[in-house]
């Protein structure tokens, strides 16, 4: 893959601890999968930075690239790629998004 | 640009022959599906694997012709 879209995701996601590459904005997801991990992360109170892969067709394709994985919304939690849409609804369902969260020390609000 | 229940069905049994699958077409449109899938491939894998393994079976056409494809899955 094209090194300077690696470099720029990294820099992306060095500079920010909860990221979620989507399809519009935190406020207006233009996507119901992307809306979904939104929801959630505004749910448990997660301070995150969303990237709109619409605004920037190289990370759009790069960070399928970057992750091995071939849908958007995708959500990395201090540079770990976490999951996608389904994943992450299962893990809060099942509580392992916030062991994920406090195993990261990101703080959120529990109950 | 659809894909249908069928052909979903046999890219994973290519990849997966004893997969238990059942699809479910969530808006008619042959474009946004929901998939259960249970396979001894998954055993020990981490979700993410799991469904790297789906996509993969899938060969490219995850993001492109099939749109959507909400997926769980489980391990046989």
């Amino acid at each position: 893959m094209n090194e300077n879209i690696n470099t720029k995701i990294k820099q992306i996601l060095e500079k920010n601890e909860v990221c979620l590459f989507m399809k519009g904005t935190p406020d207006v997801p233009q996507c119901g999968f992307s809306m979904a991990i939104t929801n959630v992360l505004k749910h448990l109170e997660v301070k995150f930075n969303g990237i709109n892969v619409l605004d920037d067709n190289e990370i759009r394709n790069g960070i399928k690239t970057y992750s091995d994985w071939p849908t958007i919304p995708q959500l990395y939690i201090k540079s770990e790629f976490v999951g996608g849409c389904d994943i992450i609804k299962e893990m809060f369902e099942k509580g392992e998004l916030q062991t994920k969260l406090s195993e990261k020390n990101i703080s959120f609000k529990s109950k | 640009m659809a894909l249908k229940i069928e052909e979903i069905k046999n890219l994973i049994k290519e990849s997966l022959p004893d997969a238990e699958i059942s699809i479910e077409d969530l808006a008619g449109d042959e474009n946004h599906y929901s998939a259960t899938i249970k396979s001894k491939a998954f055993v020990g894998k981490s979700k993410i694997e799991q469904h790297k393994i789906v996509y993969k079976a899938l060969k490219g056409k995850m993001g492109n012709e099939l749109h959507a494809l909400a997926l769980t899955t489980m391990e046989g």
